[in-house]
């Protein structure tokens, strides 16, 4: 079935896209992340302009994060002070973030820094996980118990002035941590249109060193918020969301989190975790096999 | 005597314009509307080539008959990729003022064969004659290089099209070609030209407008994107909130 979009200016198939949502989604469901590091790149590839693809993926993952931050709220896994600070942060990223789109959208080279950033994010975080993964899963397999790692946060981090509770997080730390760290995944946010859940979560726990209970519930109210409001910047700076694309992702999105949140259960989490590295790198080495490799299309148009 | 080399030279004009054929050009849609079924549309250029004395002259060689159809002209900028440290980035660029959006050129014999170069740059025939209006003052290899890449890259999407025999030509008289207008193509006022040509001259020209246009929905959606993106944003964020909250509502259910 075939659909225009609007904004994009060109027809799809909606069937795909819906299924391409419903793909994400369900990663989306079982990882505990908002999918969007592989909508867009995914979008770019079916032939959607990417800064519409970027624009539009955002509202895909605030739709995906919207039930969990509600289940995580129910059982208390959201420290409120923690993710308001957050969330401060991701605002102030994404304006800092859509100026610098803007600027390297005039110098002609967004869509090699979006490639780029990218691939060291991806590599390095994928390769991270795929470690700490594989080795869990070697000490299960032995049979010893998973060492209890001492949570603790970062000397950086305790360095910081202005300290504060956070109580659910059990933390007495500086404000400006957090503060930071949600800045970093708010402006990742307007460039690429991911919700940053997959930096968000290893940050929390081995910089900041947050109780793990609340980590990723708290990272999903981050999420939330600031794709809501990359959302609005991108719709008042780029005018670039569809919202007839994001209609379709979303009905495959929040479909496929919810069929995903229960697969999850069955599944040992360190394969999970293993299995999720391995697609976040898989993801890497394709988009730097594109920038590596003589594209298709030498020469690019923009309207001046 | 005086009077009548007068009414001769009056006359003179309004003789030899009776002489030369007259085109009488129309297209299928002189509006086509993107709704949101829009897949592309397939646009019939037809019309007739009336004669003086309507009758078609014997013995001279049969005419040819060109059509062209343009999209809005944009003022563009053309980047070139290139491998800097191993990675394929935007380098050189190429501004041009009047690049057309859309352009489409069938003719009823290779068009090569049916005028001269000089010709081809005057009427704009031929996806090698585009006037691009180049605004800055590379050296002409260069200017060739960006030109041939700008017509690849936009015949590639469909943009560009040159269908030499798609015009069908009937008893010497009945015209008509069909043109393929990609679901990518940009709204605004588009231009069908019909070009009547023999020997290399160009003997009649007619022109039709047709508008292209997003309809309904479409249309509300892409001005409410551009004009009041506050309004619009908020509207996309209460969507995802929703659609994602509805989900999870269900999902509890079961």
């Amino acid at each position: 079935m075939d659909l225009y979009l609007p904004v994009a200016n060109l027809s799809v198939n909606a069937l795909v896209i819906v299924l391409l949502g419903g793909g994400v989604g369900l990663l989306s469901g079982m990882f505990g992340v908002g999918g969007g590091f592989l909508t867009t790149p995914l979008l770019i590839v079916y032939g959607i302009p990417p800064t519409v693809a970027a624009a539009s993926s955002a509202s895909q993952v605030t739709g995906a994060s919207v039930s969990g931050v509600f289940a995580h709220v129910r059982r208390g896994g959201v420290d409120f002070k923690m993710g308001g600070v957050l969330v401060a942060g991701g605002v102030l990223g994404t304006f800092a973030g859509a100026w610098i789109f803007k600027l390297l959208q005039a110098l002609g080279q967004i869509d090699t820094v979006i490639a780029i950033v990218y691939v060291v994010m991806l590599g390095s975080i994928g390769g991270l996980m795929a470690r700490e993964a594989l080795s869990a899963i070697v000490r299960s397999r032995r049979g010893h118990a998973p060492r209890a790692a001492k949570r603790r946060h970062h000397p950086l981090v305790a360095a910081l002035p202005f300290r504060t509770r956070f109580y659910a997080s059990g933390l007495y730390i500086s404000p400006l941590a957090p503060l930071l760290l949600g800045f970093v995944t708010g402006v990742l946010t307007i460039l690429l249109g991911i919700g940053g859940g997959f930096i968000l979560v290893p940050a929390m726990i081995y910089l900041i060193g947050m109780a793990t209970g609340v980590v990723v519930g708290t990272s999903l109210f981050q999420t939330l918020f600031v794709t809501a409001v990359a959302t609005m910047v991108h719709a008042t700076t780029t005018h670039a969301v569809d919202i007839v694309l994001a209609g379709l992702l979303l009905v495959g999105s929040v479909t496929g989190a919810q069929i995903g949140a229960r697969l999850a259960n069955r599944i040992r989490p360190e394969y999970l975790r293993l299995a999720l590295a391995l697609m976040v790198l898989a993801v890497g080495v394709r988009i730097l096999l594109g920038l590596v490799w003589r594209p298709e299309e030498i020469f690019s148009v923009t309207l001046s | 005597m005086r009077a009548r080399a007068a009414l001769l030279v009056v006359a003179a004009p309004l003789a030899m314009g009776q002489a030369k054929p007259v085109l009488v050009p129309d297209v299928s849609q002189r509006a086509i509307d993107i709704a949101y079924s829009f897949t592309g549309a397939d646009l019939l250029l037809f019309g007739a080539i009336l004669y003086p004395g309507g009758r078609v002259p014997v013995g001279e060689k049969p005419a040819d008959i060109v059509v062209v159809v343009k999209g809005p002209t944009q003022s563009i900028l053309l980047r070139e990729k290139e491998k800097v440290a191993g990675i394929w980035v935007n380098a050189a660029s190429a501004r041009y003022r009047s690049a057309p959006s859309f352009y489409a050129i069938a003719s009823s014999r290779p068009i090569a064969d049916i005028v001269d170069d000089r010709a081809r740059a005057i009427y704009e025939l031929g996806l090698d004659s585009l006037q691009l209006s180049p605004v800055s003052t590379a050296a002409p290899d260069v200017q060739q290089r960006f030109g041939r890449g700008l017509v690849d890259l936009k015949s590639r999407a469909g943009l560009y099209l040159e269908n030499p025999r798609a015009v069908e030509i009937t008893d010497s008289v009945l015209y008509r070609a069909r043109v393929t207008i990609p679901a990518r193509v940009p709204v605004g006022r588009f231009t069908a030209e019909t070009f009547l040509i023999r020997d290399g001259r160009v003997l009649a020209a007619a022109v039709r407008d047709i508008d292209i246009r997003k309809s309904g929905f479409e249309r509300f959606v892409a001005r409410a994107a551009e004009r009041a993106g506050l309004l619009y944003g908020a509207v996309a964020v209460v969507l995802s909130v929703g659609l994602g909250w509805i989900a999870g509502a269900v999902a509890r259910r079961f």
